[in-house]
């Protein structure tokens, strides 16, 4: 099984998913990134989709627990790059990822990091 | 596989899902699909496809290209001998679920298809067809 790479950024951590990824490789990144979230301080997590093809309810609801778990570790999570297609696929099965903040790309994924860190006085 | 008409793949771990989602792409480029059509196709395979691993214990994926009436389309049967479904009304309710799922494999499938059939009985397996017309 591959692991996706998480790459350290400041006080954010980055992650380009570029494979179409098996089950235990999602739910691997999302012990990594909580592992990695509590032990750098990270307070800003963005996830780059934009080479995903599809995200089904499995990955849907990995972005999810991502972000809910983030939260409580005190960090903001943003997932962005999304491909228009995916969008409209994602809606029709009946997924919203409730609680995932989304950003059209990197440029702007990190101005809304930056933004949240502001409001939560966390500092850069 | 470039000029066959239908096919068969097995159904049987996590990677074979990840297969069985490339084959749906690479038949969908085939038919000329539309990116949208062939984002919902491979989707609704890659939901269908882990319902036959996790549910059914594993099974096969057959497809074929079709027409009807002058249109192209592409059918997929996902087919296990697993437990099967007792209530189907209940299995396609959103949100409905037997296990630690969401519950939208099978109402979200078939939203994302032209046709959807499926057949199921306690102790008779499961047996699900998609089509997707161009």
């Amino acid at each position: 099984m591959e692991r996706i790479p998480i790459l350290r950024m400041g006080k954010t951590l980055l992650v380009t998913i570029q494979v179409d990824m098996q089950d235990q490789t999602a739910l691997a990144l999302q012990d990594d990134l909580a592992d990695k979230i509590a032990r750098s301080g990270a307070t800003g997590v963005m996830i780059d989709i934009s080479a995903l093809e599809i995200v089904d309810s499995f990955v849907g609801r990995m972005l999810t627990s991502i972000s809910s778990i983030a939260r409580i570790l005190s960090a903001t999570t943003v997932v962005v790059g999304m491909q228009p297609a995916v969008a409209i696929t994602l809606i029709e099965l009946g997924l919203s990822l409730e609680g995932v903040r989304t950003a059209l790309n990197v440029e702007r994924g990190m101005e809304l990091l930056r933004k949240a860190r502001q409001e939560s006085h966390l500092g850069n | 596989m470039e000029t066959e008409r239908a096919g068969e793949v097995p159904v049987l771990s996590e990677p074979n899902i990840v297969a069985s989602r490339q084959l749906v792409r690479t038949l969908c480029q085939r038919l000329n699909f539309s990116l949208v059509d062939q984002t919902k196709m491979i989707t609704a395979a890659s939901e269908l496809s882990r319902n036959t691993l996790i549910h059914g214990g594993g099974g096969r994926m057959r497809w074929e290209l079709v027409e009807r009436e002058g249109r192209q389309g592409l059918q997929l049967h996902f087919e296990d001998e697993g437990p099967g479904i007792a209530d189907l009304k209940l299995a396609l309710t959103d949100g409905w679920t037997s296990g630690s799922g969401m519950g939208l494999g099978l109402p979200g499938s078939r939203r994302l298809v032209s046709d959807f059939q499926i057949d199921s009985a306690p102790g008779q397996g499961t047996r699900v067809s998609i089509t997707k017309w161009k």
